[in-house]
């Protein structure tokens, strides 16, 4: 078997198997471990299930007797054009109108996890690097680096100022790559950031843009997250920054999005590149044909998004409701007497237990990770998996549940909270 | 106005830049002519009919009576918590419902004369995704696989682009019905050594594309002591295996296996799809089916960069474990597409065309050599370029198939209707008049 490396991170191996030997459950299992390391949004399911009931023609090709086999024919690697267009149109509504996007720039593929890769490969060279913010989403570490032997160079932020991204950690990143011999070929950004849970201020985005300038190489945006932002205004796309400079030096940058976050849909495989680089929007679907979307599935998304009546509606109410489970986390934890980094978008916290720590060590934060796993019987995710140079900070997801398991753990919390305080 | 500095435009990778995918061949060049002046029967009786394109379009009917009968299949149920739980489940192991499904589909597809474990059922995007990913996993960059010629052109692109492993051909020609023999098998794994490549394994498509027949057991037993002999790994592609014309025809390797208890069986991949056999391209539903552990592991955890949709996975669930649907679909898929090959066969004989015997696939292989100015790929190409723009029908030439023996073609039957394919015998038959009459006049320079 040819030579490939293990990318799959142990501590999120260990927490789900933990949760895997003993799930929560609210009746049958109440003492179980609860799920709070899986980024899934569950909170908006009924807006799109009384669509589905209203609109049966989405999933059953309608009357025509052509819908089906036209359908089921259809593998041509550019995407049923009624997809691209719905998919463009929610893109502009999620970032309020203030860009356009064209349909004829998104490339389907078989979610964002192979949208990263195929973009990977190519703007990048086997050995060749990718400087990525930390703490960053630990899926990166498989999914950009896996098969194509691209290299991952951290660009490295900390909580002195709210991990934001600097001009000077982006230099210094780059420099470290070439000190090593290794050539940089692009910076990747998650906007609104995993596991930060919040969006990047449109200044930091445009540092970022003439740092990809000066050096003349590529700027992905994953932006799969870019329609959880809690507020519409909140979130300040790349696409934006790029538009009100008149697109120059556009051919550099591509946006990455999907519906598995926004839509709650993971299972059905949907991603997508939108690139301003002719060249790349061109290879992106010729390699696409490796992961492209299920016919099916574009068509039922087709119908979806180009409602606009309900996707106004979704983008809205998914918002509040994010916002509302936002809150409820951050109140809990608050008179836990544990702070979070202020956040204003995503389906997860960013939380600080550093104080907890006998020392500032990854050793001590997966010491105190174990407790919390074993002890209180949560998993939540250790800010050393995201690859953060400080340690003590933990992602804890809070919209894969019902507001009351919700409650269960953040009373948990509070009472292990209760007994350390006494303990010190 | 300033000058304006032309600057380094921002730089693509090797693989992007690289014309591994290969869609300056005249595989594609057939395409962008029939795209340009499409046939139909009603708007446009003289346009290109397709004729290079390999789908199933015989037993839609079969499909849709199925839908009509069962919503379920594409609503969810009426269970609130059906959509939430599907539309949730994006586990690399894929739905087990659906693994159960597939592996009794391929089972019932075999007659019943092989066991398949639902749980050695890899998910991809497509068989495309299930090759590429095979590749990675048995293959270093440099490396290669041997391939039988005549071969699917997509498997340059497929196999090669991104993973940087190179095809050496097993040279198969028309003195034996391209049958693989273990010289070939010999001379190409030679061949390879010879320039210093590591062969990681043997790729086979059976039936066979672009040829349209099945592989004999004994050729199968021959290849597996091959790679057995040379501790390499062998890749079965059975995407055309519900589309033999009779059950019994098609021995799968998986067959050859069973008989002899699985032994050095570890080295033995089988890839399957539903785009050929159920006419379902468009759903992008591919498996792997391996016998070594490591590699089925490997290739779950890979398959996280193509799986297939849990909205699709959920409908083919439903379809493929109705049993009722499966063996009257098997059954009646296999009787049309037999009768379509009979009646190309047919059409092609009495325009004096010979077609290599084939008893599977949507294709036919037809011999036109005789045809030919000079036994070379450049005269083949000149012919084919007079089907396409004169004759008017996109055949595929074998030198895109990189077939050693100039003048055979593949000819596509089942992605049109029976008018569709009366009007390209016809318009053979008049090209075949055509030409034997300018053969006959004196001046036959002029052709």
């Amino acid at each position: 078997m040819c030579k490939l490396r293990k990318y799959i991170e142990p501590t999120v191996v260990t927490g789900w198997k933990a949760y895997d030997e003993n799930p929560y459950n609210e009746s049958y299992n109440p003492s179980g471990v609860i799920q709070m390391g899986l980024a899934e949004n569950q909170v908006s399911f009924d807006v799109l299930e009384e669509y589905l009931e209203k609109h049966s023609e989405a999933t059953n090709w309608g009357n025509k007797s052509c819908g089906f086999r036209e359908n089921a024919l259809f593998q041509d690697y550019h995407g049923l054009l009624s997809f691209r267009k719905a998919m463009a149109s929610f893109m502009e509504q999620i970032r309020g109108g203030r860009v356009k996007f064209s349909p004829e720039r998104l490339v389907i593929t078989a979610g964002a996890t192979a949208a990263n890769e195929l973009l990977t490969f190519i703007l990048a060279d086997p050995g060749d690097a990718l400087l990525i913010p930390t703490p960053y989403y630990p899926g990166f570490d498989r999914d950009l680096r896996w098969r194509t032997g691209v290299k991952i160079v951290p660009i490295k932020c900390d909580s002195s100022n709210n991990f934001e991204i600097t001009p000077e950690s982006l230099e210094a990143a780059y420099n470290e790559a070439v000190s090593m011999n290794i050539k940089v070929r692009g910076v990747l950004i998650t906007n609104p950031s995993n596991p930060l849970g919040s969006t990047i201020k449109r200044s930091v985005l445009e540092e970022i843009l003439e740092f990809v300038t000066r050096k003349n190489i590529h700027l992905i945006s994953d932006e799969i997250y870019s329609g959880s932002a809690f507020s519409c205004t909140e979130f300040v796309s790349i696409s934006e920054v790029l538009e009100a400079r008149g697109y120059l030096e556009a051919e550099r940058v591509h946006v990455v999005y999907s519906l598995s976050k926004d839509l709650g849909l993971p299972g059905f495989r949907v991603g997508t590149i939108y690139s301003y680089n002719d060249k790349v929007v061109t290879t992106a679907r010729r390699m696409s044909s490796f992961t492209l979307i299920s016919s099916q599935t574009q068509q039922l998304l087709a119908s979806m998004l180009s409602d606009k009546e309900f996707t106004q509606n979704y983008i809205k109410i998914n918002r509040e409701r994010l916002r509302k489970r936002y809150e409820m986390i951050i109140d809990g934890l608050r008179r836990a007497g544990i702070e979070c980094l202020k956040g204003n978008a995503g389906l997860f916290c960013w939380m600080n237990l550093s104080n907890l720590l006998e020392k500032h060590t990854k050793e001590h934060e997966l010491d105190l990770w174990k407790t919390i796993v074993h002890e209180v019987k949560l998993n939540i995710s250790p800010g050393s998996s995201c690859h953060c140079s400080e340690p003590g900070w933990f992602r804890v997801c809070f919209a894969n549940m019902s507001e009351r398991t919700l409650e269960v753990a953040l009373r948990r919390i509070h009472d292990f909270m209760e007994k350390r305080s006494l303990i010190v």
